[in-house]
């Protein structure tokens, strides 16, 4: 029994829209994996919720007319890790929510919450970062598109504005198009864990599969959000195949990345671990894009 | 022959149906529930506790706090009472705490109508402190001027006890020696039982009946006695199917705080449902250990003379105390004999959650640092690991002069056969040699020792009931406690063997204790039910067929020395004729109108023998020396326990154990925040206990030399696969990368130091940024 | 709080029911309490643990930290679904028997819900694929080993595929 003051429940993205103008305190429950959690802690004890877990609408994975993949915000992870457009387009965001928990888990979590919970750790986060995601939120006054950089404001806060649902995510064709990618999820062991540091990497080769033509990096617990390295990706773009290039590529990371001491991993730990994880994707997307680091 | 046999489990149907009833399954939906509120500092005093606020809650009944409850010190520790008072536990609870010695000591229990209010209202008490000073590790807490955790123990020493043999300080003199001297450390984990701990009391018939997920129902009614201060004939424990105990039930936990709040709420039906984090911070968890050993060893390997001090770390409350630490020490001058010995192992009270008995009692602990120093010292003088045991490791025909178990078989070197033999070991260890590359692989190996049960420490006996039914079955009962490891279908094969019933079905195990109707027993812990139930169940079943056979002969009219029962037939022994069925004979003994008796037989033997019980494991692995990481990739544990009841339970039995080590070795620990001694991990989720995907095939194999001291010629198994598997994986590490990893577990943030240190990490810009932040 | 309790109304087992229920109850509240299916163990009540695993439209998900409100119109399964109409115990459940895959059974019923949506899909999966399927539930006694055993020949024999 959770010790919640209100449950609101919505059955479409119009209901929703008016209970959160209408009780915009209320806390947005989407599959619950985290809330419902929190909330047995006593962290959100006594707080009114707003149901959107039975709009069904949001649920799904299409293709918008400009070459735009749509993954519904209520998509769960095992339902993305199996769909065919993820599979034949963006298969590592497959891959990498395949890693989220358990298969329980991935059933009743959704890509909208994981990214509205607005954690550095979320499987899904960094991968969208490395495709450079948008996030659709719909709202009184119709939908809002943000680039999912500017959708994390700081640990645990989202741009989520006032009558706001977040109805979708999209990755754009320019993103996708001819590349691929590889996530690397670093945890303490092999399943039901959280990411003590996550990569997501992704390459489009040149078409002589000889050069970096463009390279996306993105990692979760880096820092209090999940976030690029610009640094490192300015670095690659243009440079041959070589082992060598990949291993500046990943030292360069450090410019970027700012992990924590925590008593789940010291700071020297986890940057050593994302430099090894960096060098590791890229070797992999390359692999996957027909090329290789030699 | 029904002994020996892997036949399936008496419980098995009702487990997969969801028919076996738990304690919350029983449970009436009109119970109160109790939660307790904890201290939310490590150590202190508690001034006052305000209540106005909670007890505004809807649905809030009564809140006790630590002012209400009576003064009666108590222990908890799951053993046998003793009558002498030298020997008894040290009684250092109450119900709830004014002087509070962990974060999240039990300070008030609040009683509500629901969970809600009582989360709410836990929430809302408000308690007043008068902070002390702490300390969580146990060497810190020995130094003069530290925290005084209990009254009378200086320097929070529970206590200090020692072995002397032979002279170290003369014997380690002998020119030529090589020292190795090493600091080895564990850490504390917990249980971990799917099941958390939860119990439920009622009045009925003037008693308190308390219905509880226990091991050890018989020990809870003493100490509920004691602790709440009623004779212990008016406390009744139940214990249904439990979901894991481990040893964390093994120990009184909560049900003397639920039948105190019960009987002062005139007899109310109360639970007390302990959540998974408190499971971790409140119940009980493995003393953490930290080990020093030198050893002064010839170039052979021979010890000449060798030292172990022992550091453990007993938490706030007394427990089981000193016998998990004095269990492990016991071992070291057994397992590889040397004739000079000093060791010396305190416990000693830290501010952290009580340690308790779990899985293993002190040996996983011991067998990761006595083996881990067996691999040190072979490599400091370049012999291999194999031969070296071989050599050096308790010869056939030890025997121990306290526990007088002997060494009656070539145990180690037959186990060590079988597991080398199943992992290809040599061909491993050379293939193994000289890697350089960032992923390396190794192999390592670890024995173990093992002792059955408690006896002569403590008392030791098994009592049986055995009544015979209309139909020939008969009803058993013990005070042994089915807790998972499929003991009901051990005493069940036993039991038909014993008598000579056709089927281990035709005996209906009884398999819920109840104090008032289960004949004494002690219960689930030390290993021990399988071989001191050998005893009972053979004792009292020839009781049985005697008074069956008397009556055969009434009916038969032939000698009972001609009489037998074989496949729950009466045969007559001269020529094998079937005389009677016992369905027939049975019927006729409850309805019989000139002689009519119900056949029963109850007994108890006190056993005063113990058995060794050894073995090893052998383990592959695979370093990921950038990634800082290590996959076990194969692995076999070998046992003798003697001979087996069920080789299918008992494969089971040592798979599950495998697992925990594997867990011990690699990923499972408590984490305490030094700042404030605040569980930082106490989640299945933080807490990092092995999923389907973090080990590989897990093998078990046997070797079967029949047990000279029991009737059944077998001895302990529960608890020993837990024991060898983290140093084998320690040895293997070793074995791949040469880095001597001396603190478990060995997860990656263990292994990135350590590879740092050792220079096969190397990151110059963790150097250069640490210059700059400078 | 307003509309405290809400009329659900679903299918259980294979039966449609109805019950009034707490809007604040979990899914392993309702069927534990209103609904009697013991089966639905409690071991975390976060969602780690795996024990009160049920079936919902087809997929597995931990009742614990899904709201009993959300089962309005939806087919839920428990253990207690899965014995025949004349008490005939299903081919998992035997498995879980024959390989001594139980221990203290608490982890088992959450097991074996898992084992049912794996081989409903009629899929062959290697050990390692079995192992990652099953990976959402903690067993502290077995070491998965016969748990893995029970669950690939029941695969197996479904699929007709020898040992």
């Amino acid at each position: 029994m959770y010790d919640m003051k209100e449950l609101y429940e919505a059955f479409s993205v119009q209901e929703a829209i008016e209970l959160r103008l209408a009780h915009p305190q209320a806390q947005i429950i989407a599959g619950g994996s985290d809330v419902l959690v929190q909330m047995r802690e006593g962290r959100r004890a006594g707080k009114e919720l707003i149901s959107i877990y039975l709009i069904d609408e949001l649920r799904g994975v299409s293709l918008d007319e400009d070459g735009a993949i749509r993954i519904g915000s209520l998509t769960s992870f095992s339902h993305i890790t199996k769909d065919p457009i993820i599979r034949k387009y963006i298969n590592v965001l497959g891959e990498a929510v395949d890693l989220v928990g358990g298969p329980q888990i991935r059933n009743i979590g959704t890509i909208g919450g994981n990214t509205c919970n607005g954690v550095t750790s979320a499987d899904s986060a960094s991968t969208l970062h490395a495709w450079e995601a948008i996030v659709e939120l719909t709202g009184p006054d119709g939908k809002r598109l943000v680039p999912i950089k500017e959708f994390y404001l700081k640990a645990s806060t989202v741009d989520i504005r006032e009558g706001e649902i977040q109805t979708a995510i999209l990755i754009p064709k320019e993103s996708y198009e001819n590349t691929y990618g590889s996530y690397y999820k670093y945890a303490m062991r092999n399943a039901m864990d959280i990411a003590t540091t996550g990569c997501s990497v992704n390459v489009r080769l040149s078409p002589d599969k000889q050069t970096f033509d463009r390279v996306r990096i993105a990692y979760g617990v880096a820092g209090p959000v999940p976030m690029r390295a610009p640094s490192a990706e300015a670095l690659i773009q243009g440079k041959p195949l070589t082992l060598e290039q990949a291993e500046a590529f990943s030292l360069e990371v450090l410019k970027d990345i700012n992990p924590r001491d925590s008593w789940r991993a010291p700071k020297a730990f986890r940057q050593h671990i994302a430099v090894e994880m960096a060098k590791r994707c890229l070797i992999e997307a390359t692999k996957r894009c027909g090329g290789e680091v030699k | 022959m029904i002994v020996g046999k892997s036949v399936p489990r008496v419980d098995a149907f009702d487990k997969v149906t969801g028919r076996a009833k738990y304690t919350d399954d029983l449970c009436d939906k009109s119970a109160l529930l109790i939660r307790v509120v904890r201290s939310t500092i490590a150590h202190g005093f508690v001034k006052s506790v305000d209540i106005d606020q909670a007890m505004k809650v809807p649905g809030v009944v009564r809140i006790f706090t630590c002012f209400d409850v009576p003064d009666l010190p108590f222990p908890t520790a799951g053993h046998p009472w003793s009558v002498e008072e030298a020997h008894q536990d040290v009684a250092d609870r109450l119900l709830l705490n004014q002087h509070v010695r962990y974060y999240g000591d039990d300070v008030a229990a609040v009683v509500a109508e629901n969970e809600v209010a009582c989360a709410q209202a836990a929430r809302l008490v408000k308690v007043e402190y008068e902070e002390l000073p702490f300390v969580l590790d146990p060497i810190e807490a020995m130094q003069d001027g530290q925290a005084q955790i209990h009254e009378g123990f200086p320097n929070n020493i529970l206590k200090h006890t020692s072995i002397r043999n032979g002279n170290y300080e003369e014997a380690r003199k002998e020119p030529g020696l090589i020292c190795i001297d090493k600091w080895y450390t564990t850490p504390t984990v917990q249980h971990c039982h799917i099941e958390n701990f939860i119990c439920y009391a009622y009045e009925e018939a003037g008693k308190t009946v308390i219905v509880s997920s226990t091991q050890i129902p018989h020990i809870v009614r003493r100490t509920v006695g004691q602790a709440i201060g009623v004779p212990w004939g008016s406390v009744r424990i139940i214990k249904p199917y439990i979901g894991g105990g481990f040893g964390n039930k093994q120990d009184t936990l909560y049900e003397p705080l639920c039948g105190w709040i019960c009987r002062q709420l005139g007899g109310r039906l109360v639970k007390i449902d302990i959540p998974r984090e408190d499971t971790f911070i409140s119940n009980r968890v493995r003393h953490a250990i930290k080990f020093h050993i030198i050893s002064y060893v010839r170039p052979d390997g021979t010890y000449v003379a060798r030292k172990l001090e022992m550091f453990s770390d007993q938490g706030a409350y007394a427990s089981h105390g000193h016998s998990i630490a004095a269990k492990g020490m016991g071992c070291f001058p057994q397992m590889y004999p040397c004739p000079n010995v000093e060791c010396d192992a305190y416990t000693v009270y830290t501010n952290k959650s009580v340690s308790g008995a779990m899985r293993g009692y002190g040996i996983p602990q011991a067998m990761f640092a006595f083996e881990s120093h067996t691999d040190d010292v072979c490599k400091a003088l370049g012999l291999d690991p194999v031969a070296f045991r071989r050599a050096h490791i308790m010869p056939v025909g030890f025997k121990d002069g306290f526990s007088k178990n002997e060494n009656y078989y070539d145990t180690f070197n037959q186990c060590m056969d079988k597991a080398i033999a199943y992992m290809d070991y040599w061909k491993k260890r050379e293939e193994f040699k000289d890697q350089t590359g960032p992923v390396r692989r190794g192999i390592g190996l670890s024995c173990f020792w093992y002792n059955t049960g408690v006896w002569p420490i403590s008392l030791e006996h098994s009592s049986c009931r055995m009544v015979l039914n209309q139909d020939g079955t008969i009803q058993l009962q013990v005070g042994e406690t089915e807790i998972g490891q499929g003991a009901d279908t051990a005493y069940a094969q036993m039991a038909a063997e014993v008598i000579g019933l056709k089927d281990y079905r035709d005996v209906h195990v009884v398999s819920n204790q109840d104090t008032d109707v289960t004949p004494f027993g002690l219960g689930a812990y030390a290993s021990r039910q399988t071989y001191m139930c050998g005893f009972s169940i053979t004792q009292t079943g020839q009781i049985l067929r005697q008074k069956i056979l008397d009556y055969a002969q009434e009916l038969t009219r032939m000698p009972v020395a001609d009489l037998d029962i074989v496949d729950s037939n009466i045969i007559r022994t001269t020529d094998g004729r079937v005389l009677k069925s016992l369905s027939d004979l049975a019927t006729e003994a409850f309805y019989s109108l000139t002689h009519s008796v119900h056949i029963t037989a109850e007994s108890t033997y006190q056993i005063k023998s113990n058995a060794y019980s050894f073995g090893c494991c052998v383990a592959e692995v695979e370093v990921d020396v950038p990634m800082c990481r290590c996959e076990v990739k194969r692995i076999i544990n070998v046992h003798d326990c003697g001979k087996l009841i069920n080789p299918a339970l008992a494969e089971a039995q040592v798979e599950g154990g495998m697992s925990m080590g594997i867990g011990y070795a690699l990923s499972e620990q408590l984490l305490y925040d030094a700042k404030t001694g605040r569980g930082l991990n106490n989640n299945l989720l933080d807490y990092k206990l092995s999923t389907t995907l973090d080990h590989p095939h897990l093998e078990a194999q046997f070797v079967e030399n029949p047990e000279p001291t029991n009737p059944f010629g077998t001895k302990a198994l529960g608890e020993p696969p837990a024991t060898p598997v983290a140093p084998a994986i320690r040895n293997a590490i070793l074995n791949a990368t040469g880095v001597a990893v001396d603190d478990i577990p060995m997860n990656p943030k263990v292994l990135f130091k350590r590879f740092t240190e050792e220079g096969l990490i190397h990151d110059p810009w963790t150097h250069e940024s640490l210059r700059e932040e400078k | 709080m307003k509309d405290q309790y809400r009329l659900i109304e679903f299918n259980l087992n294979g039966k449609d029911v109805a019950c009034m229920v707490d809007c604040r109850a979990s899914l392993t509240d309702m069927l534990r309490n209103d609904f009697r299916m013991t089966s639905v163990k409690k071991g975390c009540e976060v969602g780690e643990c795996g024990a009160c695993n049920v079936i919902i439209d087809g997929e597995c998900y931990n009742s614990c930290i899904y709201l009993a409100v959300w089962a309005r119109g939806k087919h839920i399964r428990t253990l207690e679904g899965l014995m025949g109409p004349n008490g005939e115990l299903s081919d998992i459940q035997q498995a879980f028997i024959d390989e001594t895959a139980v221990q203290c059974g608490f982890c088992t019923p959450g097991f074996i819900m898992s084992a049912v949506e794996i081989l409903e899909s009629g899929k062959l999966y290697t050990r390692d694929e079995l192992r990652k399927l099953l990976s959402g539930h903690l067993c502290r006694c077995t070491g998965y080993e016969n748990i893995l055993n029970a669950v690939e020949k029941t695969m197996k024999k479904r699929l007709g595929i020898a040992e």
